[in-house]
C-alpha cells in the first residue's frame, strides 16, 4: 500500500471511531502513526497533541495535517485530512436527513427535550474545566496559587460579553492581547 | 420546502465557518458555543432548541464534534452542499496553520510570546462558555420542565466529578426521553 493509502486508511480509522471528540482520539491517533506505522516517535507524539492543543481546530484533524505533511508533504496533509473527516461527513450527513426528517415525531421530541439540558451540562463541565485552569494554573486548586491576572481577565471578559454582546473573536484576540501585554509588564518589572 | 430562500447564504456560511474554526481554540464544545452566538444569536439562521439538538447529535457521532456540528449547521442551513460549504471552512484554518507550523514547531512551542497569548485566550474563551452556558441554562429553566431541570446538574456532576464518558451520558439521557415518550403515548391511549 503506498504512503498516501496508509495515510488515508489510518487516519480514516481513527475519524470513524473517536466518538466522543478530540480526547477520544487521542490513543486512537497514537495506536495509528507511533505503534502501528512508525510515522511518529512518542516524543513527536507528545508535541503534536500540545500544538494541537495550542492551535485552533480539532485535535484529530491538527494531527493529521501533522503526521500527513511530515510524512508526504502538502498532499499528505490533504489526504490524511479528508481521511479523518470522511466517516463523519456519511455518518453526519445521514444523521442530519434523519433528525430533520422525523424532528416532529413526538418520540424525537421527548427525546431531544432530554438531550438538550444534557448538552448544556457538557459545555457547562468543559467550561469549568478551562475556568480552573484559567484561575489555577496546571497544578490542582489551592487558594494559594490562585492567578489574579486569569481572574480579572476572566471577569472582564464575562463582563464585557454580558453588556455589551460583542462578537466572541473580538474577545479572544482581546484577551490574546492582554495576555501577551501582561506577561511584557511582568517579565519587565521583574 | 416552502420557504426555500432564493439565494443561499453559501459565502456568508463558508466566511463563518472559517472565522470561527479559526479562532476556536480549545475542545469541540468551545466551538459549539460560538456557533450558537454566532448562527442562533447573531445571524438568527437556526433557533436556539435546533441547535443544541445539533450540539447533541454532533458530540454523539464519531469524529471531530466541531466538523460533525459544521455538517449539521450548514446541512440545516443549506442542504448538502451547505453541509460540503461548512466542513470546508471549518478544516482550512487547521490545515493551513498546522501545515506552516510543523515547518517550525520547536520555536512555536517554546515561544513565551505564543503562550501568554493562548493564556489570555484561554480566560476568554471560559467566559465565552460561561456566558453561553447563562444563557442556555436560564432558558431550560425558563421550561418548567422538571426532569430537563433535573438532568442538567446530573449530567453535569456525571461529566465533571465523576468522569462518566460523555457518550454514556448522551445516550442515557436520549434513553430517559424515549422511556418518557413511550409512557406519556401509552397515557394518552389509555
Amino acid at each position: 500500500m503506498s504512503l498516501l493509502a496508509q495515510l488515508f486508511f489510518s487516519f480514516f480509522n481513527i475519524g470513524l471511531f473517536s466518538v466522543g471528540g478530540g480526547y477520544a482520539a487521542i490513543p486512537l491517533i497514537q495506536q495509528q502513526a507511533v505503534v502501528l506505522r512508525h510515522w511518529l516517535t512518542l516524543t513527536d507524539f507528545t508535541d503534536l497533541i500540545t500544538i494541537a492543543e495550542m492551535t485552533p481546530g480539532p485535535i484529530v484533524v491538527n494531527s493529521a495535517t501533522f503526521v500527513g505533511i511530515r510524512m508526504a508533504g502538502i498532499p499528505g496533509a490533504v489526504i490524511a485530512t479528508v481521511g479523518c473527516i470522511l466517516p463523519s461527513c456519511v455518518i453526519v450527513s445521514t444523521l442530519a436527513y434523519l433528525y430533520y426528517k422525523y424532528k416532529t415525531l413526538r418520540l424525537m421530541q421527548e427525546t431531544l427535550g432530554c438531550l438538550r439540558p444534557t448538552v448544556v451540562a457538557l459545555i457547562a463541565s468543559a467550561g469549568l474545566s478551562i475556568l480552573t485552569l484559567v484561575l489555577f494554573g496546571e497544578e490542582a486548586a489551592s487558594l494559594g496559587a490562585v492567578r489574579w491576572a486569569g481572574v480579572a481577565l476572566f471577569a472582564s471578559a464575562l463582563f464585557v460579553l454580558r453588556r455589551w454582546k460583542p462578537n466572541p473573536i473580538v474577545i479572544m484576540l482581546l484577551c490574546g492581547m492582554a495576555g501577551v501585554l501582561l506577561h511584557v509588564l511582568d517579565t519587565g518589572l521583574m | 420546502m416552502e420557504k426555500e430562500q432564493t439565494k443561499k447564504p453559501y459565502l456568508k456560511l463558508f466566511l463563518s465557518t472559517l472565522a470561527l474554526s479559526a479562532f476556536t481554540f480549545g475542545g469541540g464544545f468551545v466551538i459549539a458555543s460560538l456557533m450558537k452566538k454566532k448562527f442562533v444569536d447573531e445571524l438568527h439562521w437556526i433557533d436556539e432548541e435546533d441547535m443544541l439538538n445539533l450540539i447533541a447529535i454532533a458530540q454523539a457521532s464519531p469524529g471531530a464534534i466541531a466538523v460533525n456540528a459544521s455538517i449539521l449547521v450548514g446541512y440545516r442551513i443549506a442542504g448538502f452542499p451547505g453541509a460540503l460549504v461548512s466542513i470546508l471552512g471549518t478544516i482550512l484554518p487547521p490545515l493551513v496553520i498546522l501545515s506552516v507550523i510543523s515547518l517550525f514547531y520547536e520555536a512555536f512551542k517554546s515561544n513565551e510570546y505564543v503562550a501568554a497569548a493562548l493564556q489570555g485566550m484561554q480566560a476568554g474563551v471560559a467566559a465565552i462558555i460561561c456566558d453561553v452556558v447563562l444563557s442556555l441554562g436560564s432558558n431550560v429553566l425558563k421550561t418548567k420542565d422538571v426532569l430537563a431541570i433535573l438532568i442538567m446538574p446530573v449530567a453535569f456532576c456525571a461529566v465533571f466529578f465523576w468522569k462518566v464518558n460523555v457518550v454514556y451520558v448522551i445516550l442515557g439521557s436520549a434513553a430517559l426521553g424515549i422511556c418518557r415518550g413511550l409512557l406519556r403515548r401509552k397515557e394518552g391511549k389509555a
